[in-house]
């Protein structure tokens, strides 16, 4: 059985596609097989994040309208042999993805044996965003400790309950709050929201707390998702988060603020 | 902190301003989560039809869906002005 996570946000720019790219490299590495989607037609970016930009020949709506076929355009990711991309269009018709065309694709991948399939949703709560999360199984809600991201999830978590398949048919989408940009040494002073506020403001559990880092930029620059260096901090938080979405335990990492030495105790840091 | 801390402008702790204000609008969102989209243009229709009436405030009359064990209610209130006649 196939199980579908859509990675959904509301608001634009918090890290969807940084996480759904991260996401997707971490169960592959776990010995998954995965299909990361990228559901944002009209502006492509996942194939950017994951480094296979030069190799996308036939995209999501090529596969839906019969154009192609889902082998065709499935791109097979150079470092991990069970990860495939699917791209999205860059048609600007907001028609090009039907209900009945998404469904047709995920059965699909379920059929080819995937196990896992990552929806990338494009932000906004219009079309795009409700495909991407109707046949979802699981949702990872990407959220930054900031007033109009945590606002925005709300209303994505209220489709969540009301608008997917599962809602329709009585059962529950299993959410997944993972906060982006977080900044510890903030929230120590009392200027960023804490996990334990976004949490109460939303009822929602932490699958994982990404903490501000310039190796999240650096990943994007090289088209290698930011999991991958395992030797950075946000690497290893979406490890954990990975590990956790597995049923794993890990305690939460790097949301405490480091420990400053002697010298920058007294002069600053 | 550091010694030299009382150089620096003293910022505010600004989080907890935040989570209050998202306390409260995220109930109040919630409240009309699920609603049908004709409440608010149900709601400005009757407001109009009153104010043929009764002259009343913009925010007097509340449209709100509840749940009222396997049925939906439609819950209307409207608030009439105090028509007393004022002192003086």
């Amino acid at each position: 059985m196939a199980e579908i996570i859509v990675v959904t946000s509301g608001k634009g720019g918090v890290g969807k596609t940084t996480s759904s790219a991260s996401l997707a490299c971490g169960f592959a590495r776990r010995g998954k097989k995965v299909a990361v989607i990228d559901f944002d037609v009209g502006l492509r970016n996942l194939d950017l994040i994951m480094g296979c930009e030069r190799r996308v020949v036939y995209d999501f709506v090529n596969v839906i309208h019969g154009e192609a076929s889902l082998k065709q355009a499935l791109i097979k990711d150079k470092r991990f042999e069970n990860l495939y991309v699917l791209a999205a269009s860059q048609t600007r018709d907001k028609d090009a993805l039907t209900k009945e065309g998404v469904e047709k694709v995920l059965k699909e991948l379920a059929d080819d044996g995937f196990d896992i399939i990552l929806c990338d949703s494009p932000a906004g709560i219009e079309k795009g965003a409700f495909l991407a999360m109707y046949y979802a199984d699981q949702a990872v809600v990407v959220v930054n400790p900031e007033v109009s991201s945590v606002r925005d999830s709300d209303r994505i978590l209220g489709l969540l309950s009301s608008k997917t398949r599962r809602a329709e048919a009585g059962e529950r989408v299993k959410e997944h709050l993972l906060l982006t940009r977080y900044s510890p040494a903030r929230v120590e002073t009392g200027e960023m929201l804490s996990i334990k506020d976004v949490e109460d403001v939303l009822g929602l559990k932490t699958v994982g707390v990404i903490p501000e880092s310039p190796d999240v930029l650096n990943a994007s620059n090289k088209g290698e998702p930011v999991i991958l260096d395992m030797e950075s901090n946000a690497g290893q938080a979406y490890d954990d988060a990975v590990a956790r979405l597995l049923g794993d335990e890990r305690p939460m990492r790097f949301t405490q603020m480091e420990k400053k030495g002697f010298f920058s105790k007294i002069f600053g840091g | 902190m550091s010694i030299f801390d009382f150089l620096k402008p003293k910022k505010t702790a600004t989080a907890s301003i935040a989570k209050e204000r998202l306390r409260i609008i995220v109930a109040q969102e919630r409240t009309h989560r699920g609603a049908p989209d004709y409440l608010p243009l149900l709601q400005r229709e009757l407001l109009e039809v009153i104010r043929k009436y009764v002259s009343v405030d913009g925010d007097a009359v509340k449209v709100e869906m509840a749940k009222d064990g396997d049925h939906d209610v439609l819950d209307i209130s409207v608030a009439l002005p105090d028509d007393r006649p004022s002192a003086g």
